[in-house]
């Protein structure tokens, strides 16, 4: 499947990656009602790693055996072994961040307002994640390894 | 890096000629999300945020109107405009005047600046326009017909002996061919970081061109593109063993150059680290100075000496170049050159660009490229030696046509390098000294370096060089001419507008309308 890849040694820190993701999972899909109108802000769901001159973006690796999927109590992490993507089913989320602490790369995040998970989904209604479209340096790659 | 801002009330504890900033920020808060990427992009501390109000702030006392906060902000809210702030008119006292008097009254320092020449005085290029062909012999059309831009760089011989029908008797020596007579001029690995000399050099090998390594030795994951490399030899003699004389096709020696003629160069110590201090062989955190002059070169005589013996080291395989700067004697200078054993002239106008140099020294002293070209190629024709050596110049091209008309005034190519960093992002803010640059080019901190993709400055790079051949060729076509090799030193190409009859006789061109 196709993944979403970052590349550290490009990767400028500035955050763009982030913006991209909030807007496009904004109701608006407006950057500036995104930020400025909507409450809650949509959370990002990747996230750059910093450390010094060193960063990355990380979001859900969709890994083929998921901890997250095997940690989850309520069935709400689902991989889908068509498209390969860990998907999260809402309706179904209790809150208990089980998958959290299993996740290996610390990308899945507590949603504060709904009190459920929140993941990358790989952008299913754009050809191209936001995320890998917005970046300026090409420090994300969108493809199959 | 350094992120700390000037909080309120710190006007109290600076230097008030702070406060005549160039320029002066404006953010649009109908469109500001308080995203920071411009306080992230910054690498002068310019923007801040404060949490308390959840705004963006600026300290525009810092700003040297690089752009890159505006160019990255997602919302186009950041708008970056002189400030309008003004002394009184004095057409003598100019604030440029003014604040490098209050500056130096500071310091006590030499003022220091990068790139090259911005003062207003004559672009002749803008002063020449091209000639075409209409109703007695027709133009030429690129996209139907065969257009030749390739040229061969390197001494040719007086006369050529066919032996047997069709047997070449005559013996060359070596020739660079080029596919576009555009090369990227020298700048150095430390003035400018590996991301930006590896794009260069992977456009340089794609569009069959060279790239020179300018005067800080070659970084060893770089000696793969050898073909499309011309070493450097400066005065410091950075970086200079066998094996780097032999990595390239040409060794260039670097007597002088446009933006400095005179001195020599200056890396600062900060600027030295671990990768550059092995490649040029320094010691860490030194300062890297070029004298002025070669300690061993003081006349042409020695100037041979030089070329021959670098033409011994690499068994006379490699071509050699000797760049100067262009000076009121050059067409002297070049003669001697020529004779000295030089298979390549690069003269270097007074445009050139630079990653350090005092800014009276940038400002003053050299000569517009285009006089220089046009008296070194008449002085060399007129001597009956243009063959021996080709002539590259460089110093301040900024388009096709510019190229164009050069090739024109004799030249066989030219040295693109401030074009080159303006296609990568350089916004010639002329700051590159600071090593802050924060479009990643002209520094060596790891942060910053990561902000060029050596992927895309490649793709831009070798997309400038195919944009300009287009161009090239159409205006080769218009003018009927079917090989750049034709147009060298075609004056009659070419009209003065607007000039003196001084300027049209040292350019060797009519002006328009005769």
């Amino acid at each position: 499947m196709k993944r979403v890849y970052p590349r550290e040694e490009v990767c400028i820190g500035c955050h763009l990656c982030e913006i991209a993701c909030i807007v496009e999972h904004s109701a608006s899909k407006d950057i500036i009602k995104a930020f400025k109108a909507e409450t809650p802000r949509p959370t990002a769901r990747n996230l750059v790693e910093e450390e010094g001159a060193i960063s990355f973006s990380v979001s859900c690796r969709h890994c083929n055996e998921p901890p997250c999927v095997q940690a989850c109590i309520s069935g709400a992490m689902v991989k889908d072994y068509q498209s390969g993507v860990v998907r999260h089913l809402e309706e179904k989320c209790m809150g208990c961040w089980s998958c959290i602490m299993a996740c290996p790369y610390g990308v899945i995040r507590k949603n504060p307002v709904r009190k459920t998970v929140i993941k990358c989904d790989l952008c299913p209604e754009r050809p191209i994640p936001a995320c890998v479209e917005a970046c300026p340096n090409r420090a994300l790659i969108f493809e199959e390894r | 890096m350094e992120k700390e801002q000037r909080g309120a009330g710190a006007l109290l504890y600076y230097d008030q000629n702070q406060n005549y900033h160039d320029f002066v920020i404006e953010r649009n808060p109908d469109k500001c999300i308080q995203c920071q990427v411009c306080l992230r992009q910054c690498s002068y501390s310019v923007h801040g945020y404060d949490e308390r109000h959840d705004e963006m702030r600026a300290d525009e006392t810092r700003c040297v109107g690089c752009h890159r906060c505006e160019a990255l902000c997602p919302t186009g809210a950041i708008t970056i405009k002189k400030n309008p702030s003004d002394f009184r008119d004095n057409a003598l006292w100019t604030p440029w005047h003014i604040k490098n008097i209050y500056k130096q009254a500071a310091t006590g320092g030499v003022l220091l600046t990068g790139m090259g020449n911005p003062s207003p005085y004559p672009v002749y290029w803008d002063r020449i326009l091209l000639d075409a062909s209409q109703v007695t012999n027709p133009s030429i059309d690129p996209l139907r017909e065969p257009m030749e831009l390739r040229n061969y760089l390197g001494a040719k011989p007086d006369a050529i002996e066919i032996i047997n029908g069709d047997e070449l008797k005559t013996t060359f020596t070596p020739q660079i061919p080029i596919e576009y007579p555009l090369l990227f001029s020298a700048m150095s690995y430390g003035s400018i970081n590996l991301n930006i000399h590896c794009g260069l050099a992977r456009a340089a090998e794609e569009m069959g061109i060279l790239y020179n390594t300018g005067e800080g030795g070659l970084h060893p994951s770089l000696y793969r593109y050898g073909r499309n490399t011309i070493v450097q030899c400066a005065s410091g003699r950075f970086g200079v063993h066998r094996d780097y004389l032999n990595a390239g096709v040409a060794i260039e020696i670097k007597v002088g150059q446009g933006a400095k003629p005179g001195i020599g160069g200056h890396l600062p110590g900060e600027k030295i680290g671990p990768e550059i201090s092995l490649t040029r062989m320094i010691p860490e955190g030194t300062d890297a100075l070029s004298p002025a002059p070669h300690h061993d070169i003081y006349s042409i005589e020695e100037l041979r000496q030089l070329i021959y013996a670098l033409k011994e080291a690499t068994d006379y395989q490699k071509l050699v170049f000797v760049k100067i700067a262009a000076v009121h004697n050059s067409a002297a200078i070049a003669s001697g050159m020529v004779r000295a054993g030089a298979d390549v002239i690069a003269l270097d106008g007074f445009r050139g660009g630079t990653g350090a140099a005092p800014t009276m020294i940038r400002d003053n002293v050299g000569i517009p490229i285009e006089l220089a070209l046009a008296s070194v190629d008449e002085r060399l024709r007129q001597e009956g030696i243009r063959n021996q050596a080709s002539l590259i110049v460089a110093g301040g091209i900024r388009c096709s046509a510019d190229v164009v008309k050069a090739i024109a005034l004799g030249a066989d190519a030219v040295y693109i390098a401030t074009a080159a960093l303006i296609a990568v992002g350089c916004t010639v803010c002329q700051r590159c000294y600071t090593g802050k640059c924060p479009w990643g080019i002209a520094t060596n901190d790891p942060y910053l370096a990561k902000r060029i993709n050596p992927e895309i400055a490649h793709e831009k790079l070798a997309n400038l060089i195919r944009a300009w051949g287009h161009e090239i060729q159409e205006m080769l076509g218009g003018m009927g001419i079917n090989a750049l090799e034709s147009l060298r030193g075609n004056r009659e190409k070419l009209r003065g507008i607007g000039l003196n009859e001084v300027e049209l006789q040292i350019l060797g061109i009519k002006h328009a309308g005769a």
